[in-house]
């Protein structure tokens, strides 16, 4: 495992192009686009003010910044680097921005949620889209990027309109029945859209296409509901995270649950693998000192028996309790789910969706701040907002410390579309991590991989 | 009659008498009662008796005392004490016959009564005692009684308790639900209130959010913008399209389309599911048919079994099993077909299963006897014909243990290769190996210790040769110088004969004289350093510095130098004798060190010792 040098960011705006070729990174008001190779600066942008928000378009052409307290997006070219663009909301002010799939359209939501103008960089048209809602994850975008599904609010009631992206014609418009919708998810095919309603009640429902109503689910009442949604990468299976601590997976048929997976605070099976984190004792050989500062290596232990989790107690008087299973994510290939549920924050959760029961547990010292499947291979990236990133496969796990000097603390992490690195953000810097690949090209200066199976 | 009548009455008149006579038993006369009296009570009053019965009886009244008496006995059905008188007139006689046996008879009946109320008052005692008894266990189950229905009150106080606590329990089971569902109620009033609220504030919100969107949009915002320096290609490098019914019309087309094709491609991974089920179904079928039909034979010969007809309708089946792959259709007909013959064929082969189950269980329920007998003298054959396998198993491995010895000793330098070509051996050649170079060393150090003894053998003779020289010698001078010296002379002359004659007695003497002289230098040496040189003097047998020392410490060293080793004892004797005998001359500078430098190393194996030594 390799690392680069730390380069500087700011706002954890660093994104890897669609394409893998480039990497775009924030310092301040400044856009610095790398070659991922050599990581060489390629373009150097300006912008008016500090940016708060990048997105490349889907084919590598263009980044759009967003300045959301100026009410401003600039939109740069990689091709033209003299071609600019710069949108100003005004006085409506700016919340969200982003790309439509076709990269010629931007899509900017005004301050209130007022509307969504669609803005073109082919032609001199502007769309608007009136009264959409102001939700968690309001709009949806299917994979071929042909349609886009949008929240909306109209007369207390929430509503979803798809349009065509190619046209932003209306294709359907129907009432969904939710008290508060909360967010909305194409599967990966394209022709399902979930729709959730807010964490008060536990309901989804499932819309074809062309706007029917193909199941609802409700799995228990009087309780907080829906926390989080994931479908799988073949559109088989949808899970749902809940507060409950449970994760229940509907399948494409009958969208009836297949199973359920708990997340108790004990595993207790004892043919769960559970890999702890623990401290390697510090060696002080003859000719080393020790470094005072330094932070403690650490290593994954396999423990055996029961093994307790670290739980959090939730506040029960307050809004949006740490209970509940928070994060989800299906590798790739569809064979694994990792899962974190958000009372025990330190654990991470992978089952295996083929047998459809837990595989292996992992317990880090700090909680769990992102997790990331591989996009080529059942391996997951883990970060807990210390210096270490730490890897999961199959095979094994490995903890490995962030060569950095000063306090690097891994944030938030992505993976390159090869699966060959990953980019680390800490608060102000980031690195890139490069991982070896299996032919073996061992760099010189590189830390080894010490995988425990 | 009147006589008789002065006899028995002297005072009292007829009546009276009679009622006397009826009372005697209980009143009579007081002197009468009070005998009764003394013959219910103990026996040691009976001295008094006699005193009463002469109370009774005085010299006076003899006469009527025994008409009395006669009454009285005849009243309880004694004979008579007077003779049958003859005549009426004359006196009756005393009948001293009749008295005596009246007298015997009293007494024995006396007796009887006595043993009579012994074994009353023992059974009065012994009723007493259970009477006490049962008292006592009367008592006793009262008071049981008494505490068992304590207990028994107790326990109906706890169950009236417990009732009232259940009952309390109810109560406030009943007071939650109430409470529950009054909860209820409020969250689902709060509910429908906190709908209300949002919808009226969401209202409020909307009416805001339309007046802000009249305020910010329609007043031509001139900052609301896109400055663009110029516009882009379409990705597709299309143009962008007028919106009509018939782009419309197209998008719905489109629509549609990706949800066939999605369909479409379900139906298909359907059928091809499907078709993998039907698969495995028309194989699992053909498998049931193949394992049935040949079985089935013989019960339908049998024609006993109701399956007759099922059979059949199997061995029909079978027949239109080549037309039913052939149809890969999913048509119904085929479908029903299909499951019907599976069903009726899982129904056989459950009940051909059951059948067998039952056999078996029979089988094993009747002829358990039999096939243990056989199946016992299975085993012994087995267990014979294993034995045997294992001894030419063994046979094997000695023979391969023999070879493997042989290569060792033969070919030392094939050694490599061998192991290479018996990896299986390794461990045991190495330790053969081992063995070896061992067993080479020690063959080394004896020969070394054989060729230091006849060296030392080989200087023996030497020094014997000098000190016969020598002695001549000094023979000579004495002969000369006998006459000079008589009386001396004669003493020498002792001294003489005593190392003439060279017994070991003599030698040893000699020794113990010089020891005193160092017993400096024994002390010197540590414990350790002496074991250390008792250790390596088996090597170095003849250097005379050690040989010294070796004689001063020998006496405490030589037990442990006894039991450092078995193979070492000997040459360790041999050394002494060595020593002893070397002893005489060793004032004379031997430098022989030469070849033993070496020795003064410590060594720690006995066994191995450096090769570089001679």
């Amino acid at each position: 495992m390799n690392f680069s040098e730390l380069f500087r960011l700011s706002g954890l705006l660093s994104r890897f192009s669609p394409d893998g070729k480039y990497l775009a990174s924030c310092v301040q008001y400044r856009l610095v686009v790398r070659d991922v190779n050599t990581l060489q600066i390629l373009q150097l942008y300006t912008c008016l003010d500090q940016i708060q928000h990048i997105e490349w378009s889907a084919d590598s052409l263009f980044i759009l910044c967003a300045m959301f307290r100026r009410g401003l997006v600039q939109v740069w070219s990689l091709e033209q680097p003299e071609w600019h663009c710069k949108i100003d909301e005004g006085s409506a002010g700016l919340v969200a921005s982003c790309w439509s799939p076709d990269g010629r359209h931007i899509l900017n939501t005004t301050e209130f949620h007022l509307r969504i103008t669609v803005w073109s960089l082919c032609t001199k048209s502007v769309s608007y889209i009136k009264y959409p809602k102001a939700c968690q994850q309001g709009v949806a975008f299917t994979r071929d990027g042909r349609y886009v599904a949008l929240a909306e609010r109209r007369d207390c009631r929430d509503c979803v309109s798809i349009f065509v992206c190619s046209d932003w014609q209306l294709l359907r418009h129907f009432d969904t029945d939710t008290q508060d919708l909360a967010g909305i998810e194409w599967a990966p095919n394209g022709c399902v859209l979930a729709v959730w309603d807010t964490c008060l009640e536990y309901k989804i429902l499932l819309y074809s296409l062309d706007g029917r109503l193909l199941s609802s689910y409700t799995a228990y009442e009087w309780s907080l509901g829906i926390k989080s949604v994931a479908w799988s990468p073949s559109s088989q299976f949808l899970a749902i995270g809940s507060y409950d601590g449970k994760v229940r997976i509907l399948n494409h048929v009958t969208w009836t649950v297949i199973t359920e997976f708990e997340h108790p605070a004990t595993v207790n099976n004892p043919k769960i693998i559970v890999y702890k984190e623990a401290e390697k004792s510090q060696k002080l050989g003859p000719g080393r000192l020790p470094r005072p500062l330094a932070p403690a290596e650490t290593k994954y232990e396999i423990a055996s028996g029961p093994v307790p989790l670290q739980t959090l107690k939730p506040v029960a008087d307050r809004a949006n309790p740490k209970i509940g299973v928070g994060l989800l994510a299906f590798s790739p290939d569809n064979y694994f789910l990792a899962t974190r549920n958000d009372n025990v924050p330190n654990a991470v959760w992978v089952w295996d969706v083929q047998k459809l029961r837990l595989f292996v547990v992992l317990e880090q010292l700090s909680p769990v701040r992102a997790f990331q499947w591989d996009p080529q291979q059942p391996r997951l990236a883990i970060c807990t907002g210390g210096g270490k990133v730490y890897l999961w496969s199959p095979v094994g796990c490995v903890s490995v410390q962030v060569p950095a000097e000063g306090d690097f603390q891994v944030l938030s992490l992505c993976w390159h579309l090869s699966g060959d690195s990953i980019i680390l953000l800490s608060k102000d810097h980031f690195c890139l991590c490069y991982l070896e690949t299996e032919e073996g090209n061992s760099p010189a200066s590189g830390q080894r991989l010490q995988l425990r199976a | 009659m009147g006589d008789w009548m002065t006899v028995t009455d002297p005072g009292l008149s007829a009546e009276s008498k009679n009622i006397s006579q009826y009372t005697s038993e209980t009143k009579m006369s007081p002197s009468s009662l009070y005998s009764q009296q003394v013959l219910c009570s103990s026996i040691p009053l009976s001295k008094n008796v006699h005193s009463f019965f002469s109370a009774f009886c005085t010299e006076e009244n003899i006469e009527q005392s025994i008409s009395y008496l006669d009454q009285e006995l005849t009243t309880f059905g004694f004979p008579s004490l007077y003779e049958e008188s003859k005549g009426k007139e004359a006196r009756r006689e005393l009948n001293i016959v009749a008295v005596l046996n009246c007298m015997n008879e009293l007494l024995v009946l006396q007796r009887k009564n006595l043993l009579a109320q012994e074994n009353v008052e023992t059974q009065n005692l012994k009723l007493g005692s259970d009477m006490d008894h049962l008292q006592n266990c009367y008592a006793k189950l009262k008071e049981q009684l008494e505490t068992s229905r304590r207990e028994m009150i107790g326990l109906q106080e706890r169950d009236r308790q417990l009732q009232c606590k259940n009952r309390n329990l109810l109560q406030l089971l009943k007071n939650e639900k109430d409470e529950v569902q009054k909860l209820q109620n409020i969250i689902a009033s709060r509910a429908t209130q906190y709908n209300h609220d949002m919808k009226r504030k969401e209202r409020e919100y909307n009416k805001l959010k339309e007046r802000l969107h009249q305020l910010v949009m329609n007043k031509k915002d001139k900052k609301i913008a896109m400055d663009v320096l110029n516009y882009v290609g379409r990705a597709d490098g299309k143009r962008g399209s007028w919106r009509t019914g018939k782009t419309e019309a197209r998008n719905e087309d489109e629509m549609y389309k990706v949800l066939l094709n999605d369909y479409e491609y379900r139906q298909k991974q359907i059928l091809l599911e499907n078709a993998e089920l039907k698969k495995v179904l028309q194989q699992m079928k053909k498998e049931m048919i193949s394992l049935l039909s040949p079985k089935k034979q013989k019960p339908r010969e049998k024609a006993d079994d109701g399956t007759g007809t099922v059979i059949s309708d199997v061995e029909d089946d079978a027949g239109e099993l080549s037309r039913e792959s052939m149809w890969d259709l999913s048509c119904e007909t085929v479908r029903e077909q299909l499951t019907n013959s599976i069903r009726k064929q899982w129904r056989i082969l459950k009940n051909h299963v059951e059948k067998l189950d039952n056999q078996v269980s029979k089988v094993h329920l009747e002829g358990f006897n039999d096939e243990d007998v056989i199946s016992r003298q299975d085993h012994e054959q087995e267990t014979e014909k294993l034995e045997l396998e294992i001894q030419q198993c063994k046979e094997m491995i000695k023979t391969q243990q023999q070879l493997l010895q042989q290569q060792l000793a033969t070919a030392c330098d094939d050694d490599t290769t061998s192991l290479l070509r018996d990896c299986y051996l390794l461990e045991e050649k190495e330790r053969l190996k081992e063995e070896w170079s061992l067993f080479k060393e020690q063959k080394k150090n004896f020969e070394r210790e054989r060729r230091s003894f006849t060296e030392a053998a080989i200087r023996l003779g030497l020094e014997r040769k000098a000190f016969e020289e020598e002695r001549a010698s000094w023979l000579k001078q004495q002969f000369l110088n006998m006459t000079a010296f008589d009386h001396q002379n004669s003493e020498n002359m002792k001294l003489f004969s005593a190392f003439s004659g060279n017994s070991d007695q003599d030698n040893l003497t000699i020794h113990s004289r010089p020891r005193p002289k160092k017993p400096h230098s024994a002390s010197n040496w540590s414990p350790v350093c002496t074991s250390k040189l008792t250790k390596s003097l088996p090597a170095s047998p003849s250097t005379s510095d050690f040989c010294q020392t070796r004689s001063c410490v020998s006496e405490h060293s030589s037990s442990s130098v006894l039991n450092i080793n078995p193979e070492e004892t000997k040459p360790n004797q041999v050394g002494r004798e060595c020593i002893n005998q070397t002893w005489s001359v060793a004032s004379r500078p031997t430098s022989q060190e030469g070849c033993y430098s070496g020795c003064s190393l410590t060594y720690t194996n006995s066994h191995v010792e450096k090769d570089d030594l001679p």
